[in-house]
């Protein structure tokens, strides 16, 4: 049959991995979303409710593809309680891909925007040092330490779970941890995603350092492909130019760690 | 010598003739720049109307075979936001489209933007997916002189109506345009349609029914702006379907003297602008025209 570009293939959820209280991974067979770049993300329907943009998560066996989901408002509650059998609406992929760098790399990571970071982990060369930061409020809300454990498996590297109130790892922001690491080592790139602000003084410190730095960022998205300009930030789209940005772009933005934009279209500060 | 791609819709000159559609990209006046600086010879703001609004629930947007279903609901951030928005611009030739119900709406809007530099006003009489405004005026010709003779009074620039196929004859609706002195037609808007998923045996957009547009409709859009454009003597801004050189030429032989690109940014992005003038320059320096105007409705001599 005859693809069409921007419509939806229906996919039927096959396992559900639950990560903490409120995130989950769904898994499904998709050959195209289980091959994208690091850093791509899907428009995901989830019938008679919402069709939300969604970051492409690694899936162990081949011919699948996955979302982490954390239940937050109505369409993330829905697609988190979602069962095994349910069908979801899919297309994409859409966005661009993270830069892969080679040397020491780090990996900043907060909540659920960890989800492309691990599938930039897959990317790693073996002879890659990587060190991951994973930031969470409490010890319950660490997820993924396995799994980065397990795709890192081959190469020098650290996982570092940081929690706010100090419950489980380190005690803190990611950043007081990057801002530490970061005075000590030279890394040769540094790639983040997660809460803007968080991502915004992540992109200072790298730059500051004259050290390469990605993000990916998350906008309104209504299309995911550069039509209906709720993702706007500055003069770029989002969803078509983005979603990952380097420092310098990110340091000129007037936007980028001030500002995002309402369903209406309406300039709102963080 | 290159031809010169420049032309006049009315008294409204552009440098060139292709224009970005209303409700496609940029809430931001850096956007709007940035399409003007990769070709476009103006740009046509989302429909504003008097206050916020938040649009409909996704899926808004859906491709389909020969193009996109939307019902996006006209989301949009209200006029007074959009005026003070772009209120720096100096150089971008804007066209502001406006969508209300009733003359005061307008009349509120074009308020706002008093001082801020316009091109034109495009009023949306022909939006097929939210109730009370857009096609449901456009059904209405006696209200639509009326909402096109309060604008006029109101602004020196041009005033340009967009029409679209809705239960009226649409050439009553451009009729009661040009009775309140509409300075100019776009034909057309999306058309009333609706897809279904078979697996999930729902409606593709959650609003069910959106409009059509693409490369579907440019046929129906070629026709309207032949009849348009010969029954009456107005210019006309060709609107459905433009992707490519010869789609453009299309709607120029028909009687269009500009056209808007909207859907072809989903599949194109914004090259599309230039590959399109570059592609109309080629076909007149080919066939030894030196201006627009010289194509303008030449199928009509057949
Ligand atoms: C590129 C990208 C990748 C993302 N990847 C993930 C991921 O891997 N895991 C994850 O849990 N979340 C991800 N998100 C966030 C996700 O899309 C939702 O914004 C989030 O789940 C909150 O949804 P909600 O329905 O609970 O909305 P709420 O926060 O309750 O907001 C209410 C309404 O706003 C709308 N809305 C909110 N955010 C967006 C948005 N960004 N785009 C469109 N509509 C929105 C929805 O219609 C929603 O009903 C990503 C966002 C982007 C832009
Ligand atoms: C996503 C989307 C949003 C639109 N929003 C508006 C709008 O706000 N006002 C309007 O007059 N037309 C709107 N339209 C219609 C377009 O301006 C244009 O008339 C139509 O899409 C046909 O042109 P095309 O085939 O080049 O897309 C919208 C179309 C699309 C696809
Ligand atoms: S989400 Fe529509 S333009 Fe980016």
């Amino acid at each position: 049959m005859q693809e069409i570009s921007n419509r939806s293939s229906i996919r039927v959820i096959e396992k559900i991995i639950d990560e903490t209280p409120t995130v989950r991974t769904l898994v499904f067979s998709d050959d195209s979303l289980s091959n994208v770049l690091p850093g791509q993300f899907a428009m995901v329907w989830i019938p008679g409710v919402n069709e939300l943009p969604m970051s492409v998560m690694v899936a162990e066996e081949k011919g699948k593809a996955a979302f982490t989901v954390r239940k937050r408002g109505v369409s993330s509650t829905a697609l988190y309680d979602l069962q095994v059998g349910s069908q979801i609406g899919v297309r994409g992929p859409y966005g661009n891909a993270f830069t892969i760098k080679d040397g020491k790399i780090l990996l900043v990571g907060g909540g659920t925007g960890l989800v492309p970071l691990m599938r930039l982990a897959k990317f790693a060369k073996p002879e890659n040092e990587v060190i991951v930061l994973m930031g969470s409020k409490t010890k319950d809300e660490v997820f993924f330490e396995d799994l980065a454990n397990k795709i890192l498996a081959k190469n020098k590297h650290q996982v570092i779970a940081c929690t706010e109130d100090g419950s489980y790892g380190q005690k803190g922001f990611v950043t007081d941890v990057m801002e530490k690491l970061i005075g000590e080592t030279k890394f040769d790139g540094v790639y983040t995603c997660g809460p803007e602000i968080m991502m915004h003084k992540v992109v200072q410190m790298a730059n500051a350092k004259n050290t390469f730095v990605e993000a990916s960022l998350e906008r309104m998205m209504k299309c995911g492909i550069g039509m209906c300009g709720s993702c706007c930030m500055d003069d770029v789209l989002v969803c078509h130019d983005g979603t990952v940005f380097d420092g310098r772009f990110l340091s000129k933005s007037q936007e980028f760690g001030h500002t995002h934009r309402s369903k209406a279209g309406i300039l709102e500060n963080y | 010598m290159s031809p010169d791609l420049s032309t006049t819709i009315g008294t409204l000159r552009l440098e060139r003739p292709t224009m970005l559609a209303s409700g496609i990209l940029g809430i931001s006046l850096e956007v709007f720049s940035r399409i003007y600086q990769s070709g476009a010879g103006a740009v046509v703001t989302k429909s504003l109307s008097k206050e916020p609004w938040e649009g409909y629930p996704n899926p808004t947007i859906v491709g389909i075979k020969g193009g996109y279903l939307n019902a996006v609901g006209l989301s949009n951030p209200g006029a007074p936001y959009f005026a003070k928005m772009i209120s720096q611009n100096k150089t971008v030739p804007i066209v502001v489209s406006l969508v209300g119900s009733i003359e005061e709406d307008f009349e509120f809007m074009v308020r706002q933007f008093e001082g801020v530099h316009v091109v034109a006003y495009e009023l949306n009489l022909s939006c097929p997916h939210v109730e009370k405004v857009g096609l449901e005026v456009g059904d209405d010709p006696s209200l639509v002189t009326k909402i096109v003779r309060k604008v006029k009074s109101m602004t020196k620039v041009p005033v340009i109506s967009k029409v679209g196929l809705g239960t009226t004859n649409y050439l009553d609706t451009v009729k009661a345009a040009i009775d309140g002195g509409t300075d100019a037609i776009t034909a057309i808007n999306t058309i009333r349609a609706m897809g279904i998923d078979v697996e999930t045996q729902r409606p593709l957009l959650s609003h069910k029914i959106g409009g059509l547009s693409g490369p579907a409709i440019k046929p129906v859009a070629v026709r309207c702006v032949y009849e348009i454009s010969s029954k009456y003597n107005i210019p006309v801004i060709g609107c459905g379907g433009v992707s490519t050189w010869e789609d453009a030429v299309e709607f120029i032989l028909a009687g269009a003297s500009a056209v808007q690109i909207g859907s072809a940014v989903g599949d194109r992005w914004i090259d599309v602008f230039s590959e399109v003038n570059d592609g109309i320059a080629n076909y007149m320096k080919r066939k030894g025209f030196s201006k627009i105007q010289e194509m303008v409705g030449l199928a009509r001599n057949f």
